[in-house]
Parts: structure tokens; C-alpha cells; sequence
């Protein structure tokens, strides 16, 4: 990887970042425009939450993250504190793994 | 006020120590696909961005070409820019401010402030965590850089599997909102249909359609509701 390369990808991924806040700036948006933003979130970490449990190379997977995250998601709905349900699915998953 | 901002800055910690482990496994696997230390290390520091930049060290490593790295790695970065426009309504200091302080928005500070019921706690979550994520993940990518391999595989170790029950401690609370679960349903499906068909980045973004669902739910039920008041 070239230095290029990588200032190239710091400037894009900075400019895409900066979009809203600075172009948009303090500019009131109309409340629809808003419920939409705000709403934006939910489906993205959904997604995240999904690809990252049964991603694999081009296809999907279920190994040792899927029973990692089960155990997460009964800690979630618990409500138990956040780096003991990192913690969890991390064991979890590096035990099925041995 | 101060007795209620601290669970807050509480939680920003744990997410940055969280993510202070996933930038230790950064750096070893940026080391170990080529990069330079000092690469690395600028690359967490000016990127700041975990998914692509795993998406970086994963394709190289895997022997793709530089440009065949970064496609996914700008795709995956097209969604802090969804982000930054959910945050216009936050984010309101000087120009100088906003422009510091859009580095800071990733998934992690984002999730945090949408989390929280008004626009000051909103911003102080968005920056604790931010803070917190950007001081973790940057010494966490110098840790592993420098130690190189020694540490071993970390999908041995189970860290893949913090990545997404992180995001699903995150997603949990925003759910109770009206059309919420339909929007993270439909969000997580067309994720996953896409998965097998299109390049990594992608199913990220096509999910942000799972609003349309979402608001259409929201705004469903609201008129049924309103007689009852």
C-alpha cells in the first residue's frame, strides 16, 4: 500500500464524514427530512449486526459467531453491562473454536 | 445533571476499551497483510474508520490489488456519511468545531447519541464516545502493531464475534421507537440478500432503505392510535 494511496482514502473517507455537518451546517432541515435521518441509524446497525453474525467471503456463513451472538442477545435482553456482553461473545465464540 | 452524565460517560469508556481491542487485532493484521507501522498507525489516526479499514487489511492480505482494496473500503465509509447527516441536528458549534468533530463520527459515537433523549445529551454522548473510541482505537493499533503476530490469531481469540453483539447492544435500545423493528428487520434482510451478490460495502448501504419500511410502520399506526387519546 502506498502512502497515495492511503492519504487518498483518509481524504475521501474524511469528506464523506463531513458531508452533513459542514456543508449542511447549522441550516434547519424540515422535520420529515429529520424523522428520516433519525430513523437512518437503525436499519444501518441492523445491517451491521446481520453481515457481521453470517458474513462470509461472498456468501453466507453460520460458525461460531452465530452461537456467540445468541448468547449476546439473551445478555442484551438482560440488560447486562456492555463489555460483559462483548466479553461473552467473544469467549463464546473462541471456545467453539478450540 | 452531573449525576446523570456519568452512566453516560460510563458507557463511552467501556466502548472505547471495547473498541481499544479490536484496534490492537487491527494492527496486527495490517502489519501482517504489509503495511508499514507507521502506516498503520496513520491509517487509524486519519481514516478512522474499523470496518474499512479491515476491509483494507483483509483484501490486501488475501493478495488483492490496492485499488481492489480500497473499493470496498470507500463503500464501507459511505455510511459515516448517512451518519454525519442524522447528525446535522446535533452537531450545531462554529464551522471549525463541525469540522473537527465530523472525524469523530463512526458507528460507535452515532449509535450513542441516537440513543439519548435530547440534543445535549445527545452531543455529549457523541463526543465522550467519540473521544473515548478515537484515544482506545488509535492506541490499540500502535499496541498491535508493534507486537506484531506474537498475539495469534484473533479469530481464534473470538474477536470477530464483538464486532456484532456491540452493534446489537447499540441497536437494542433504539428499537422501542414506533416502526423501529420494521426498519432493522428489513435493514438486516436486504443486508443479507446482497451479501452473496454484490461487493463488500454494499449491503451496508442498500440497508439504509430499511427506513422506508420503518417510517412507513410509524406513520401507519399513528392515525389509529390518535382517536384513542
Amino acid at each position: 500500500m502506498t502512502w497515495a494511496a492511503l492519504l487518498g482514502l483518509a481524504a475521501a473517507a474524511y469528506a464523506m464524514k463531513a458531508i452533513g455537518p459542514v456543508a449542511l451546517g447549522r441550516r434547519q432541515l424540515p422535520p420529515a427530512v429529520l424523522e428520516t435521518l433519525g430513523m437512518l441509524s437503525i436499519p444501518l446497525l441492523a445491517a451491521l449486526v446481520a453481515v457481521q453474525t453470517f458474513g462470509g467471503a461472498h456468501r453466507l456463513v453460520v460458525d461460531a459467531r452465530v452461537p456467540a451472538m445468541a448468547v449476546a442477545a439473551v445478555l442484551v435482553w438482560r440488560r447486562a453491562p456492555f463489555p460483559v456482553v462483548l466479553a461473552a461473545a467473544a469467549v463464546t465464540a473462541a471456545l467453539l473454536r478450540l | 445533571m452531573s449525576a446523570e452524565r456519568r452512566p453516560l460517560t460510563r458507557r463511552a469508556a467501556a466502548i472505547g476499551g471495547a473498541t481499544g481491542v479490536y484496534g490492537v487485532s487491527f494492527g496486527v493484521l495490517s502489519v501482517a497483510a504489509g503495511l508499514s507501522v507507521a502506516q498503520t498507525c496513520a491509517m487509524s489516526l486519519l481514516v478512522f474508520t474499523g470496518a474499512s479499514q479491515f476491509a483494507v487489511v483483509g483484501v490486501l492480505s488475501a493478495g488483492g490489488s490496492v485499488s481492489a482494496a480500497l473499493a470496498p473500503a470507500l463503500l464501507l465509509a459511505a455510511r459515516n456519511g448517512v451518519y454525519g447527516l442524522s447528525l446535522v441536528p446535533i452537531l450545531r458549534g462554529r464551522l471549525g468545531r463541525r469540522a473537527l468533530e465530523s472525524q469523530l463520527i463512526i458507528d460507535e459515537s452515532t449509535a450513542m447519541a441516537r440513543a439519548q433523549p435530547d440534543p445535549a445529551s445527545a452531543r455529549l454522548a457523541f463526543l465522550a464516545t467519540g473521544i473515548s473510541v478515537f484515544i482506545c482505537w488509535n492506541l490499540g493499533t500502535l499496541l498491535g502493531a508493534a507486537a506484531g503476530s506474537s498475539l495469534g490469531d484473533p479469530r481464534r481469540l473470538g474477536l470477530d464475534a464483538m464486532f456484532p453483539a456491540a452493534f446489537l447492544a447499540l441497536l437494542a435500545p433504539q428499537l422501542r421507537r414506533p416502526g423501529a423493528p420494521a426498519a432493522a428487520l428489513s435493514g438486516a434482510a436486504i443486508a443479507l440478500m446482497l451479501v452473496p451478490l454484490a461487493p463488500a460495502g454494499v449491503p451496508i448501504l442498500a440497508a439504509s432503505l430499511g427506513v422506508v419500511p420503518g417510517l412507513w410502520w410509524a406513520h401507519r399506526r399513528a392515525p389509529r392510535e390518535a382517536p384513542e387519546t
